[in-house]
């Protein structure tokens, strides 16, 4: 919990005191069209750790500006897009992550859509096969109502 | 003095609360009705004492009353009247009054337009109604009281966050809240009905216009939102899976699952538990929401009032009113025999195969959101859960569902034919295909979201059109399309709008395109098929901002077609800043404009983005809404409470088509 305080009050003074340059900057902007393409990718996918809930490539902050630069500068170098977010994970750990890894109980809410679907329409069919009327016996007389039946029509038959 | 008569307003409207919660239910268990005709009057008076409290809190606004220390957090006598007004709701203590506002105004209306309900079940749904009042009143009287005074008064207020001065957000939240706690109404009446023991196709009936109100509310809420964050955080994004964003979303989807559910409670008397539980669901999940926003559980960019102890009160709430309800909903849901029997291919089918859909991908929203906190909590983990997660997730549901739609919407009640529909149906999926296969043709890059996107909002649309002539019958005579009940009309509509919406989502993600540059001041400059000229920067004094703007001429062909003002501005009270794009809207795209520092060697930071087909995000929203409206207005519903008098009170009676 202390994390999640810290990082709101964070936010708050960024707001209230830093001017924000916006977003991606001209100067940030790579020569390379397909290396600046990565980068946006690569940007879009990076929590702005100071921010609440921006990727580096929304967000205002100059601690985001910073990041969009470091991944220019190791994708000038030469890293794949892996190696990048490998390289910003290392640093600022997995809360800059904002597609969340299969790692440890992850693959759990990865897992949830799926499964939810598949037990719901399980669920779901056995409601339609009870309800369907080959199903539905109940419907039907019993052999007993039956024979009540017949002796109410003989006596109406009687009149 | 008015507001002290505001604050005990309040504080009687808290008392007659629990009067309205206790007597009817006891009324109702022991057939008193002279204790049931309480609710009645109570609920009247419940409204007018919220009423005149919030009138109270709007007029110590209005004249900038800053002895009262909600007025001097939120406002400042130089901020224009339009956001003295909406201040009142622009911070925490303020919005809770409006809830309770709300919720009391439902109550109230309820009680009004209910006289056609079984006393004892009216009784019943106006004292659960009442207890949720209660619960929030406590809230607001205990922890967060919008009339606490200050000892010294202030010369001047701290003003409002200069992102909420806007006309977009001015009404935002207030649809909102009418759509979250329209959905209590539906509690009420499944926590009433579970009490009562039975649910029958009148319950579905009496139901069904407060879920569809809610859900046009929500609708037409979520939609404003979505437009503010368009054209005010400078980027032009619509929607961004934030925690408060999701909590109004989770509601939504619900409230869309129990509105089509509760048809077939109305006319097929089937699926009556699981209505139930949606209509518990749907409002647990707007307290869930209330909860994300009120307690800074969940890191994001609406949270207001960051208290723990406002947070752990609603905690209770919600635990209480979801959790209680649910346990009801354990012991007494097996009484509901469900009647209707229709065949596996059946319009009931494809209505339990929506609310499948939809349930299901409103958890895995839940899921999102929450999870982050609950990797901290289990496993120590500091993770987030962004949008890369939700589009990956969520939208595979959202694309099955957009593909059963038209075919499940045109399937006969009991036993559909799955090949007849699929035959009448043919054109539109052709026409779709063509579409598809045009945007494909003509696209650069092999994106596939754009193509999908343009069919599957082909298909809802042209799936619509179809419904609705078919229901011409044989005859195929354009004339008997407006003789159709006005439900029919309403369902087209809706449908269409679901269609014009993914039609607007896919336009923008896939084909938009972006310019950053360093502009200078009359050098022209091209993106797309556009020619853009920065031709000055101007200082102008706004009533409490100051704003760098910016003229710039768009050409297209030489010929100037728009001249756009963005602007960055100051809010020296606030000590913010705040950029306001320039959009110019155009049926087809849009182009944002959005004007950012100043460079030392000369000129101005630029951005320039051209949005295709943006606007029909919100135009299929409103056009959803409207289709609720229609639906809303069906004679049915006006005819039902009249008719209603006359013939015996009625426990079944399934409309005629």
């Amino acid at each position: 919990m202390k994390g999640i305080w810290s990082t709101v009050v964070a936010c708050i003074l960024t707001l209230a005191l830093a001017f924000p340059v916006q977003a991606v900057q001209p100067d940030e902007v790579l020569d390379d069209p397909a290396l600046e393409s990565r980068a946006r990718d690569i940007s879009a996918g990076l929590r702005c750790l100071v921010c609440q809930n921006e990727s580096i490539d929304e967000s205002n902050a100059s601690l985001a500006r910073d990041l969009r630069l470091l991944v220019r500068e190791r994708l000038v170098v030469g890293d794949t897009n892996e190696e990048v977010v490998d390289f910003i994970v290392d640093r600022y750990g997995e809360f800059v992550l904002l597609k969340p890894t299969t790692g440890g109980w992850n693959w759990l809410l990865w897992a949830t859509g799926p499964a939810l679907f598949l037990i719901a329409l399980g669920v779901g069919a056995g409601y339609l096969r009870r309800r369907s009327p080959d199903n539905l016996a109940d419907d039907r007389l019993n052999a007993d109502e039956q024979k009540r039946l017949e002796e109410l029509m003989q006596d109406d038959a009687r009149g | 003095m008015i507001t002290e008569l505001g604050h005990f307003a309040l504080i009687l409207a808290f008392l007659v609360s629990l009067v309205q919660m206790v007597v009817p239910l006891i009324g109702a268990h022991k057939r008193w009705s002279g204790w049931m005709a309480v609710a009645e009057p109570a609920a009247t008076a419940q409204f007018m004492l919220v009423g005149a409290s919030f009138a109270a809190l709007t007029y110590a606004f209005v004249v900038s009353d800053f002895s009262l220390n909600l007025v001097y957090l939120n406002s400042h006598s130089d901020k224009p009247m339009l956001y003295k007004i909406s201040g009142v709701w622009g911070n925490h203590e303020g919005s809770m009054l409006l809830w309770v506002l709300i919720l009391a105004l439902f109550g109230a209306m309820a009680a009004w337009f209910g006289s056609n309900i079984p006393p004892t079940l009216r009784a019943r749904v106006l004292a659960v109604q009442s207890s949720v009042s209660a619960a929030f009143y406590a809230f607001i009287l205990f922890t967060s009281n919008p009339f606490d005074r200050l000892a010294v008064a202030p010369i001047n207020g701290q003003d409002l966050n200069p992102l909420l001065q806007d006309p977009g957000l001015a009404f935002h939240p207030p649809f909102l809240y009418l759509g979250y706690v329209g959905l209590s109404i539906c509690f009420s009446f499944a926590v009433a009905a579970l009490i009562e023991g039975r649910v029958d196709a009148a319950w579905g009936r009496w139901v069904r216009p407060w879920t569809l109100a809610a859900w046009v509310f929500l609708t037409i809420g979520i939609a404003l939102g979505s437009w503010w964050a368009y054209y005010e955080l400078g980027w032009g994004g619509f929607w961004f899976w934030d925690p408060v964003e999701n909590a109004s979303f989770m509601p939504w989807l619900f409230a869309a699952a129990l509105l089509h559910s509760s048809i077939v409670v109305e006319k097929r008397e089937a699926l009556k538990s699981w209505t139930i539980l949606l209509a518990i669901l749907a409002f647990g999940f707007s307290l869930i929401g209330t909860f994300i926003v009120r307690s800074g559980l969940l890191t994001s960019v609406h949270a207001f009032a960051n208290d723990p102890v406002r947070g752990q009160f609603i905690l209770y709430i919600l635990l209480f009113f979801t959790g209680g309800a649910l346990t009801l909903f354990a012991a007494r849901a097996n009484a509901m025999e469900a009647k209707g029997v229709f065949g596996t291919v059946s319009r009931e089918s494809a209505l339990v195969a929506n609310n499948i859909l939809l349930a299901v991908s409103s958890f895995v929203v839940f899921v999102g959101t929450m999870w982050p906190f609950v990797a901290e909590m289990l496993w120590d983990r500091k993770l987030s859960v962004g949008p890369p997660f939700f589009n990956m997730a969520f939208t595979p549901f959202m694309v099955v569902l957009g593909l059963l739609l038209p075919v499940g919407a045109m399937m006969s009640w009991k036993r559909g034919k799955f090949d007849r529909v699929l035959r009448s149906l043919t054109p539109a999926f052709a026409l779709a295909i063509a579409l598809m296969g045009l945007v494909w043709a003509m696209q650069t890059g092999r994106s596939l979201m754009g193509p999908i996107g343009v069919f599957l909002g082909t298909w809802l649309v042209a799936g619509a059109i179809t419904d609705l002539i078919s229901r011409t019958g044989q005859s195929r005579d354009l004339r008997r399309l407006f003789r159709l009940p006005r439900s029919d009309w309403g369902k087209a509509v809706a449908h269409s709008g679901f269609g014009v919406t993914m039609l607007g989502i896919a336009g923008l993600l896939a084909w938009q395109q972006e310019d950053i540059r360093v502009a200078q001041i009359g050098e022209p400059f091209t993106v797309g098929a556009f020619e853009l000229v920065l031709n000055d920067v101007r200082r102008v004094q706004g009533p409490n901002y100051i704003s760098t703007m910016g003229d710039v001429s768009v050409l297209r062909d030489g010929e100037e077609i728009a001249l756009l003002n963005p602007e960055k501005r100051n809010y020296p009270v606030a000590q913010m800043p705040t950029t306001e794009a320039a959009i110019d809207y155009r049926f087809l795209r849009d182009i944002y404009v959005v004007i950012g520092d100043a460079q030392a060697n000369g000129g101005w930071v630029m951005r320039t983005y051209i949005k295709p087909l943006t606007n029909w995000i919100w135009a299929g929203s409103i056009l959803m809404a409207l289709g609720g409206v229609l639906s809303l207005s069906d004679r049915r519903y006006r005819i039902a409470a009249g008719a209603r008098k006359t013939a015996t009170p009625v426990q079944q009676g399934v409309p005629a088509e």
